[in-house]
């Protein structure tokens, strides 16, 4: 797993594998909470950039994650989203609970 | 080429990174079908929705990779069905299972998703389950 924590803000951002399914999302889970918990995370971000697949299993990863954050008071966000996850957002109502920052070179 | 009809069969291991490997199967055999990106995409989340549920529900007691998950794809013009198989648990409650939210494993950050999305993204799933002796996920869409 990729990621980078900004010491300045307490936001830690994760790099989302090409592919979000069972397989990848595995070791994920753990290892993104024990960062929440030794950076004491205050602002989780995922990024998408390289995100070409995502299944329920992603889902459910990011429910978990994003409720861990809500335990904490901090916030989620998904960057850098693509029209395909855009649209397991929208089926899966994890719109409602993680925000997406939309981009500037978005409205076209 | 739409041909009247044209099988593929695939059996493997249940291991994890086979998902990958099922639904790209799936992608490659679709491909002279010249399908939309949206909805190759969307056959390969169903047939990886389908997957997981053999590895995880079906097999969840085996060790990695000691099951066997048996995949069969047609296209009968531009009319395109998976079945997905394994030998695993069954299902008690299909009813049940299909419930959007449902999940066995709330521990294991399940999303409760899974039939759903297959339902979402296919026009027609079936399922056929045996107590011990296994299912069968029959998913079926017109490109």
């Amino acid at each position: 797993m990729e990621f980078s924590y900004n010491k300045q803000n307490g936001s830690l951002k994760i790099c989302m594998p090409p592919e979000l399914d069972e397989c990848s999302v595995k070791d994920m889970r753990s290892d993104a909470d024990l960062l929440i918990d030794t950076y004491q995370v205050r602002h989780l971000i995922f990024d998408f950039s390289n995100t070409v697949f995502m299944d329920s299993s992603g889902v459910g990863m990011l429910i978990g994650r994003c409720k861990q954050m809500h335990y904490r008071t901090g916030t989620s966000k998904a960057i850098h989203v693509n029209d395909r996850v855009r649209k397991i957002f929208r089926l899966s109502g994890l719109e409602h609970m993680i925000a997406i920052e939309e981009e500037e070179e978005d409205h076209e | 080429m739409n041909r009247e009809k044209s099988v593929m069969e695939l059996s493997f291991d249940s291991y994890p990174e086979n998902e990958q490997f099922a639904r790209t199967a799936v992608a490659a055999f679709l491909m002279d079908l010249n399908p939309t990106l949206d909805d190759l995409e969307d056959v390969k989340t169903a047939v990886s929705e389908a997957v997981t549920n053999a590895l995880i529900h079906g097999y969840e007691k085996l060790p990695e990779g000691s099951g066997r998950v048996q995949l069969r794809g047609e296209k009968a013009g531009r009319v395109v069905t998976v079945e997905i198989s394994d030998q695993g648990k069954g299902i008690e409650n299909i009813a049940q299972a299909m419930e959007p939210f449902f999940t066995t494993r709330p521990d294991m950050d399940r999303s409760g998703l899974g039939f759903s999305f297959m339902e979402e993204f296919m026009d027609e799933v079936h399922i056929t389950s045996e107590v011990g002796r296994g299912t069968k996920v029959t998913l079926r869409k017109a490109l």
